[in-house]
């Protein structure tokens, strides 16, 4: 069996944070991911993102990917497993991952998990047609891949995803019918909304699906109003000519080889889901087993950096090497965390992050 | 289906892949998934489901959801939208669980 | 309103606006209605006119004396929420940024549309900015006349032929 001193799971951004830091501290690591890129979702986020300098706010997704992939990728140190899907976590840090059909293990000194998170549905009827797709996979197949999902989409959700992808989708050459939500008011930053909306794109609230049509794919979506119980309301049924329904309904952390590997869990809904206990350094309930990015709490990508940078600050320590400057590095990404967590749109994380015990 | 122009995204001119889809030939570009490529040729139905049959395509594309399972030269449950996609593959429509021969 | 529809009030909309005679020179309209963490406008502008507390929350706040209208924050707004607009011989000439495929060119008339998405009136392209250091956000200098001042903030998209 293979062995290394830390093994990280999933190579996004709060992975590749991580990676950096136990690099940096001069422990070896060993990087896997399950796609044949390092970046995560981040390799398809063409828009500029948000925070300050520290996060490389105003500097596009694509690009910020690379600056991580660059700062870690050449290190003497550090080992990376593409197109390797992690099946199998135990208690005495063995990992097994397949690759193509064969399988592998490794055995780490330390596992951080940085595994992402799972887009979530929504019933209605025929939601399994061809033609709905997820948000993301919406932008994977346009970004990385270059291809158009269809001609005519109709979008759900207005979280940021749901609006980005939006604008993501005209910048593509896509048509975007409506944007429709199912809450009284929009979900994401309303620079996102106003940036579709004086682009002709409706947004309307209180909305939902009631049904896609179509026999082998979608054809046509079935929308209705909602009430104040978020029921249905007959008679407002209205017909949407559209190919594709992309769903931007939410994301749940990928928290199955945690669970697998025994590590407390708890059910935390505004962190997405099921959700890794850890303390503030980012430590699960498994000796010298971490959880950092969107598996520990459905977050923005740069605060899954800062995040990353916490966990992997905590790995190396707990391996025994000394981190110059420890307690002032912690302190500054605490900081900065919360900083990005501080305003309106933070407060359902925060609200998670106090049910967790993270913060007081 | 495939974007021309991309105000952000520079696409490079790509090599041509030809694998075939249920016997027909199909072509690809490099760096596709197999996934990717049927799409961009207009096939979004890509299996059956177990018991109902009914039509599936992809739904997440970073292979979490086994919506997009097909039979990959032989291999059931193959994740076509992370499987890259390689010259001469043959792709199936995969019919309920899948089997091992 | 705009937290279901996305389009500001006309309220909210001026409260972004200096008085009509500030404008005789060009000036950033920083259209960032609600909290979020983000400070790119600050730290791009090289003339300090724009604020953003050490709570990067907190919206925006522009000192008009200190403004130039040299438009690098509005390249660097990752929402993408400010445009410059100066008045100009019963013109509004804006700058706006911009970034779809294929880019108009100078001379060019263009669809001019208001914030809930609709064309409002005809403008003309003056000048397209688009260099390495803007990173694909491209800069259009727009003019229409002076009376769509408070409702023009883009132009619409064409695309190319496919």
């Amino acid at each position: 069996m293979k062995t290394t001193e830390c093994l990280i799971v999933g190579a996004g951004p709060a992975g590749m944070r991580a990676a950096k830091r136990l690099l940096d501290a001069g422990a070896e690591v060993t990087l896997i991911d399950r796609s044949d890129m390092l970046g995560g979702q981040l390799t398809k986020q063409t828009h500029m993102f948000f925070g300050s300098e520290k996060q490389h706010a105003s500097k596009r997704g694509i690009d910020i990917m690379q600056l991580m992939i660059d700062d870690i990728v050449n290190h003497p140190k550090l080992t990376v497993i593409k197109n390797a899907t992690v099946v199998a976590m135990y208690k005495d840090r063995v990992v097994g991952y397949v690759i193509g059909e064969t399988y592998h293990r490794i055995q780490a000194n330390a596992i951080v998990v940085a595994a992402g998170a799972s887009e979530k549905a929504i019933p209605f009827e025929n939601n399994d047609l061809p033609g709905v797709y997820a948000a993301g996979a919406v932008q994977t197949l346009m970004n990385v891949y270059g291809v158009k999902p269809g001609h005519k989409v109709l979008m759900v959700g207005s979280g940021n995803i749901g609006l980005i992808v939006t604008y993501q989708l005209l910048q593509a050459g896509v048509e975007v019918v409506k944007l429709i939500e199912a809450a009284d008011s929009i979900g994401g930053y309303l620079v996102h909304a106003s940036k579709i909306k004086r682009l002709g794109v409706d947004i309307e609230t209180n909305m939902s699906v009631k049904r896609a049509i179509g026999k082998d794919e979608v054809e046509a979506a079935e929308i209705w109003r909602l009430d104040e119980a978020w029921q249905g309301i007959e008679g407002t049924e209205e017909i949407i000519e559209c190919d594709v329904i992309c769903m931007a309904v939410g994301l749940a952390p990928l928290t199955e080889l945690l669970q697998q590997m025994g590590a407390k869990i708890m059910y935390v809904r505004e962190l997405g889901g099921n959700v890794p206990v850890i303390d503030k350094d980012h430590r699960t309930s498994i000796e010298r087993v971490y959880a950092c990015g969107d598996m520990a709490g459905i977050e923005e990508a740069s605060s899954a950096m800062m995040a990353g940078e916490i966990a992997g600050l905590s790995a190396a320590v707990d391996l025994g090497y000394h981190v110059e400057n420890y307690e002032d590095d912690v302190a500054r990404l605490r900081h900065e965390l919360s900083n990005l967590r501080d305003g309106p749109h933070g407060e359902k994380i925060r609200l998670g992050l106090k049910k967790l015990g993270v913060l007081s | 289906m495939r974007i021309k122009n991309h105000p952000i995204l520079g696409f490079k001119a790509r090599k041509t892949i030809t694998f075939t889809f249920d016997g027909k030939t199909y072509q690809g570009l490099e760096g596709d998934t197999i996934a990717s490529a049927l799409h961009a040729a207009g096939v979004r139905k890509l299996s059956e489901s177990i018991h109902r049959k009914r039509p599936r395509g992809f739904y997440c594309a970073i292979g979490n959801c086994a919506s997009c399972n097909m039979i990959v030269n032989g291999a059931p449950n193959v994740r076509t939208c992370i499987t890259p996609l390689e010259e001469g593959m043959d792709v199936r429509m995969q019919d309920g669980k899948g089997r091992v021969e | 309103m705009i937290e279901k529809t996305g389009v500001p009030s006309e309220a909210q909309i001026k409260s972004c606006f200096p008085e009509k005679i500030t404008l005789k020179k060009p000036k950033a309209i920083i259209e960032c209605y609600k909290e979020i963490p983000c400070n790119p406008c600050d730290t791009s502008c090289p003339f300090d006119a724009i604020t953003v507390p050490e709570d990067i929350n907190v919206r925006p706040s522009i000192d008009f004396d200190k403004c130039t209208g040299c438009g690098i924050c509005v390249y660097n707004c990752p929402g993408l929420a400010i445009s410059v607009m100066q008045l100009k011989d019963g013109k509004v000439s804006m700058k706006i940024p911009y970034e779809f495929t294929p880019l108009p060119s100078q001379g060019e008339t263009v669809n001019v549309m208001n914030r809930a998405g609709e064309v409002i009136t005809p403008g003309t392209i003056t000048k397209v900015q688009r260099t390495d250091k803007m990173n694909k956000t491209a800069l259009l200098h727009v003019e229409i006349p002076d009376a769509y001042l408070y409702d023009a903030i883009t132009i619409e998209v064409k695309h190319g032929s496919e």
